[in-house]
């Protein structure tokens, strides 16, 4: 295996004694840009977690090849972060240098002037000094990109980037993360839009039924799977069969 | 001008328990003031309540043991038994599916009976309700000596954890992921949390120390958005309280410690009333 994969060997979940999704097999190459896609519930932020070690598995192996877990960033969904907390953008992006300051480290000069050029790349090098609950949807994610730019991470494993963004700040965004690509990190999205998905990433997993579909894109989202992964839901909510 | 700095001054120019009630005051406002803004933001204001009441068995214990009012036998029991429940409640939670502040309700109240069952099966009603309410014009050296040893603590630590307490509130996932240990700050912060009440419970009793730093806390985050002035406007809140509540008492013949919980919230009131973000500014400013 080439250094820097990323393996699940016949993985599987369990959260409140029901399956997430079980014998999940393949592997993320070191490199490569890959979409997590799946109707709601399916276990995609879960696959992250578990990814990083933050679920335990029921079942199965996850391998690092090579990999320390500070060689992940990781992007939360906007929804589980503390807006009206007191914090300015500034120390907020800082927060993504962890690994380098630690508990009681200082910030550097360096890693100031580091964290004032990720917001400058996110185009929030103005609002470096206002507080984040003055901050629109989408800048906040701009700001959560700036973090993760801070974290100079191998792996960058994003949950659900760009939901409830206009067209420009996805543009913008979707671009700062082809760029990761280009740079030779590995990308791990949790994607709902199939068409950027189609459009701007070459693998894709699709999980549906507990079970996932791994691949290259083109040929993974077919009109069978895509039909089978998101009407598979319709049974648990029999309202919606009328 | 003699008469009014009289009124002001004079009851700690003549009497040295109002003077060591001021310097507890100022000790309790200093350490809790910032806790409870830090409590506040966490959105766990009521587990500072139930801590209130979670440590009463282990400082009735210690009052037993040690045969009367004394705050190191009070406290330390005080410290154990709320440590625990801070404990158990977090085991819980993790091992079942009823969230943190569930359990703690129910080891706080638990814990509440406990307390006032040992202190009135073997102290009287006067033990009792100064366990509950506190005696602040009675505090002696030692314990204020203990209460600043607990306000030096608790200010060392905060500073101390200071950024991973603050990621931690901010963005807990990332923090996980980011691979720090947030559940062990999160568990210092219950201990600053404890030893505070503790620090405060000689002062104005189990049932009110939390006063000290909940409601000068709400009270600054009406005043500052920024998080180091609301610490210490918070700290100054609780001192300017003290300060006020002890001259009212001197002055009108009211009990110590509810009126400097009371000025507490005159302050919080008047703030409401005055403050950019009270209630002029309706929803439109969430702090």
């Amino acid at each position: 295996m080439i250094q820097g994969t990323i393996g699940l060997d016949n993985a599987g979940v369990v959260l409140n004694g029901a399956p997430v999704w079980q014998h999940v097999t393949g592997h993320f190459a070191a490199g490569s840009m890959t979409a997590i896609a799946g109707a709601n519930g399916a276990g995609k932020s879960t696959l992250l977690r578990a990814i990083l070690g933050e679920v335990p598995l029921a079942a199965g192996t996850i391998t690092l090849d090579g990999l320390h877990p500070r060689d992940f960033g990781y992007l939360p969904q906007a929804r589980k972060i503390d807006r009206a907390f007191p914090i300015s953008v500034a120390d907020m992006v800082l927060g993504g240098a962890w690994h380098r300051m630690g508990a009681f480290g200082g910030a550097t000069r360096a890693l100031r002037q580091r964290a004032a050029d990720a917001l400058d790349r996110v185009k929030l090098g103005q609002q470096a000094g206002r507080m984040i609950d003055a901050l629109s949807a989408g800048q906040f994610q701009r700001l959560l990109f700036a973090r993760l730019l801070m974290t100079d991470a191998r792996v960058m494993m994003l949950d659900e980037p760009f939901t409830a963004l206009d067209a420009p700040t996805t543009q913008d965004l979707l671009g700062l993360v082809c760029e990761w690509h280009e740079q030779g990190r590995t990308i791990i999205a949790v994607l709902h839009d199939m068409h950027q998905i189609r459009r701007c990433f070459p693998h894709v997993v699709l999980l549906s039924g507990g079970r996932a579909v791994w691949g290259e894109t083109a040929r993974i989202l077919t009109p069978a799977t895509l039909r089978q992964a998101y009407d598979g839901m319709q049974p648990r909510w029999p309202d919606t069969d009328a | 001008m003699s008469g009014l700095f009289s009124v002001l001054w004079g009851p700690f120019a003549d009497f040295g328990f109002m003077r060591r009630a001021l310097v507890a005051c100022v000790t309790l406002g200093m350490g809790a003031g910032p806790v409870g803004v830090m409590l506040q933001l966490r959105r766990m204001s009521l587990i500072g309540d139930a801590m209130s009441h979670a440590i009463l068995p282990g400082a009735a214990i210690g009052f037993l043991l040690a045969g009367g009012l004394s705050l190191t036998a009070m406290g330390l029991g005080g410290i154990g038994a709320g440590l625990g429940v801070a404990l158990l409640a977090g085991l819980v939670s993790r091992r079942t599916h009823l969230a943190e502040d569930a359990s703690f309700a129910s080891f706080y109240l638990t814990s509440l009976a406990l307390g006032v069952l040992i202190v009135s099966a073997r102290g009287s009603n006067i033990d009792l309700l100064h366990v509950l309410f506190g005696t602040i014009l009675a505090i002696d050296g030692p314990a204020l000596y203990l209460m600043g040893g607990i306000t030096t603590l608790s200010l060392g630590l905060l500073a101390v954890i200071w950024r991973p307490l603050v990621m931690e509130c901010v963005d807990p996932g990332f923090m996980r992921m980011s691979g720090a240990r947030g559940g062990l700050y999160h568990m210092v912060f219950l201990f600053l949390v404890v030893i505070n009440l503790v620090a405060g419970f000689e002062a104005l009793g189990t049932l009110m120390s939390v006063g000290m730093m909940m409601v000068p806390a709400a009270t600054a985050r009406l005043w500052t958005r920024r998080l180091l002035p609301m610490m210490a406007l918070s700290a100054l809140v609780g001192m300017g309280a003290g300060l006020v509540g002890l001259l009212v008492s001197y002055h009108c013949h009211l009990a110590a410690g509810p009126s400097i919980i009371l000025t507490c919230s005159v302050l919080y009131i008047l703030s409401l009333l005055a403050s950019p973000a009270g209630i002029r500014a309706g929803n439109s400013l969430s702090l």
